[in-house]
């Protein structure tokens, strides 16, 4: 470490370096590199020297924005690593380096999502949050509509109140599917399974299941509703739910088992011994327990399957108007609202309304996902393991 | 309360291992029997034997015959779970369970077997099992706060209330101190103490002095070799056992003289 340290009382300091010293004299070959303290005060200027750099590419000699980054972010690295070189060692010049490429990393993941995140809200925060928005559906609005309200001769008009809906159905009938069966295959897997070769298999097929595209899952439930209700009244809600089933199962399975592996094993045992069957001990100490993480999971599972566009493209088709029965009739979610509304505008010469209605879409499916992971966060802490005296 | 349990040419297997051989012992009610021996002997598996809790290890099974008042624990209509609500038992760590208040975890026993409970019932249960388990004055102003809030030995002591809640016939103890410090130790012998007159007390323990200090009577595990199975090569009154051994090997563990 690089930070400045509180000289120890002399003799104490003197007589434990000298206790190392002799030891490491011992290995023949090693010679320790020499450390001196040194502060982040020069890796900051630097860094700001950096900064003032990338501008004066940018602005004075017109580089492109990417590439006076890069450069100002590589002759930082170089000084960096000589400057502190000079001042600490070669341990400590290394330190600064690695310090700057994991900051670096850091950035580059951030960038993007800030970026995302801003975008959406940008675009999508004017719309969003209109109540007409909100409570209308896209029945009887044409692109008649559009092209007057782009001339200022008449209200905006057609919402998402039934891809919001569509959305909340479909994800809602899918979780009830798939929370279940997922549950009860991890507690198979991990109380009664073991590692014999049903389970090895079931781990096997699982696997396989997390990796199917999702376009091949709704294609598999649309073929599934053809054969049980004929070509022309295959889609519906329930026809996208089951896609998004397969979807989800898989990880809802992979996410309870760990969560349930990681419950002690003395737990068991010791609910055993108190005489407790097994299913009791499964569902009185072990679920309990692993509570909070499987409900984290199942969140996350849920915020994994929202925004599935493609299989539900193919399963529930797609409605202009409220439709609550999801065992009839084509539906609509959020994210194939903002795809159609996106590449299929209602009006081609003025697309704008309808992607000004993508983004709004899109805004309000980024906080239903917010939502779902600060409820997981509650829930997590209402079923944590109690702390405290 | 507290039965006589028969040993009687009890053969241990873990799949094709063969644990420990060829057990014969009768442990007295009202009294406290202990095992020592070297790690890896089989006492802890032949204590999970007692209540049927080694064949919740994957391949556990025996060859012989247990019998609890005369009626053999692994008779063809006898179901595991019940053994174990007559025979109870108390882990080397205390496991409270995370999710469940002091009170909880002492009734979790009576409450996870779905048995009704009034209100009333269950503080007087609940008071009873802690006094019985030296608890009592030390978390009566915290029944509610939960059970991992407790020190190690105070852990330990609430495992066994919990242990003692359902009234077993018989209290195992595998290491029950061996994760705790010599004061807790020392409260949980003096428990221990107390126990025997309503139980029957079986104790696993790699403390000699701890099995000289609270046992009537002392069985010697050893093996004669690592592979090879465990076996039982002396038990007697304890006081025979620490100052005049009959065999050879007991002697020598004893006495240090081993490996």
């Amino acid at each position: 470490m690089t930070t400045q340290l509180t000289p120890a009382p002399e003799d104490q300091r003197s007589r434990t370096s000298g206790l190392r010293r002799a030891r490491m004299d011992d290995i023949p070959g090693l010679v320790p590199s020499k450390v001196r303290p040194t502060t982040h005060r020069p890796a900051l200027l630097l860094a700001v020297g950096a900064a003032v750099l990338a501008l004066v590419l940018r602005l004075a000699l017109d580089v492109h924005v990417a590439a006076a980054l890069a450069a100002a972010f590589v002759a930082y690295l170089l000084v960096v690593y000589a400057v502190y070189r000079a001042l600490g060692g070669p341990r400590v010049a290394l330190d600064q380096l690695m310090r700057a490429l994991v900051y670096f990393a850091f950035v580059l993941a951030v960038v993007p999502l800030v970026s995302l995140l801003w975008t959406v809200v940008a675009q999508g925060a004017a719309r969003a949050f209109d109540p007409d928005f909100l409570t209308q559906t896209m029945n009887g609005v044409t692109g008649l509509h559009d092209q007057q309200y782009a001339e200022g001769t008449g209200p905006f008009i057609g919402g998402a109140y039934h891809a919001i809906v569509g959305t909340l159905i479909i994800t809602g009938l899918a979780t009830v599917i798939s929370v279940p069966i997922g549950m009860f295959t991890a507690i198979y897997l991990v109380e009664y399974g073991g590692t014999n070769r049903l389970s090895r298999w079931i781990r096997f097929l699982v696997d396989v299941m997390t990796g199917i595209p999702s376009i091949v899952a709704g294609l598999f439930a649309f073929a599934l509703f053809v054969q049980i209700m004929g070509p022309r009244d295959a889609k519906m809600g329930i026809a996208g739910a089951v896609a998004l089933c397969v979807l989800m199962i898989p990880t809802v399975v992979r996410n309870s088992e760990e969560m349930l592996r990681i419950v002690p094993n003395e737990l068991r045992e010791a609910s055993l011994a108190l005489g407790v069957p097994k299913w009791r001990t499964i569902a009185k100490v072990v679920l309990p327990t692993a509570a909070s993480g499987l409900a984290s999971g199942i969140t996350l599972a849920i915020a994994r399957i929202i925004g599935e566009t493609a299989p539900l493209l193919v399963a529930i088709g797609y409605a202009r108007g409220l439709n609550l029965n999801a065992f009839e009739g084509p539906m609509n979610t959020l994210a194939v609202y903002a795809y159609f509304m996106f590449t299929k505008p209602l009006s081609p010469a003025v697309a704008a309304p309808s992607v000004e209605r993508a983004w709004a879409a899109a805004l309000l499916l980024v906080l239903i996902v917010i939502a779902l992971n600060l409820l997981a966060r509650l829930v997590a802490r209402l079923f944590a393991p109690k702390t405290g005296r | 309360m507290s039965k006589r349990i028969d040993v009687k040419d009890l053969d241990i297997y873990y799949g094709d291992f063969h644990a420990v051989k060829d057990v014969t012992m009768t442990i007295e009610p009202r009294s406290v029997t202990a095992f020592i021996g070297p790690s890896g002997c089989g006492k802890s598996t032949f204590l999970r034997t007692l209540n049927r809790m080694h064949e919740v290890i994957p391949g556990g099974r025996v060859d012989g015959e247990v019998l609890m008042d005369g009626e053999n624990l692994y008779g063809r209509n006898v179901d595991p779970v019940d053994v174990r609500r007559q025979v109870g038992m108390v882990f080397q760590r205390p496991n409270p369970f995370p999710t469940m208040s002091i009170k909880e975890n002492v009734l979790a026993g009576v409450r996870l077997n779905s048995r009704r409970l009034s209100s009333a019932a269950a503080d007087e249960l609940a008071e009873k099992a802690l006094r019985g388990a030296n608890l009592w004055n030390e978390v009566k102003d915290r029944l509610d706060k939960p059970g991992s809030g407790l020190s190690g030995g105070q852990q330990q002591r609430l495992c066994i209330a919990r242990a003692i809640a359902i009234q077993p016939e018989v209290l195992l103890m595998d290491e029950p101190c061996s994760a705790l410090d010599p004061i807790s130790t020392l409260a949980i012998e003096d428990l221990i103490n107390d126990l025997k007159a309503d139980y029957t007390v079986v104790i696993v323990t790699h403390n000699m002095q701890q099995a000289a200090r609270v046992s009537d009577r002392t069985g010697f595990f050893n093996l004669e070799a690592t592979g090879r199975p465990g076996e039982l090569v002396e038990f007697d009154t304890t006081q025979a056992i620490f100052n005049n051994p009959s065999q050879r090997a007991t002697e020598d563990y004893i006495s240090g003289r081993f490996g």
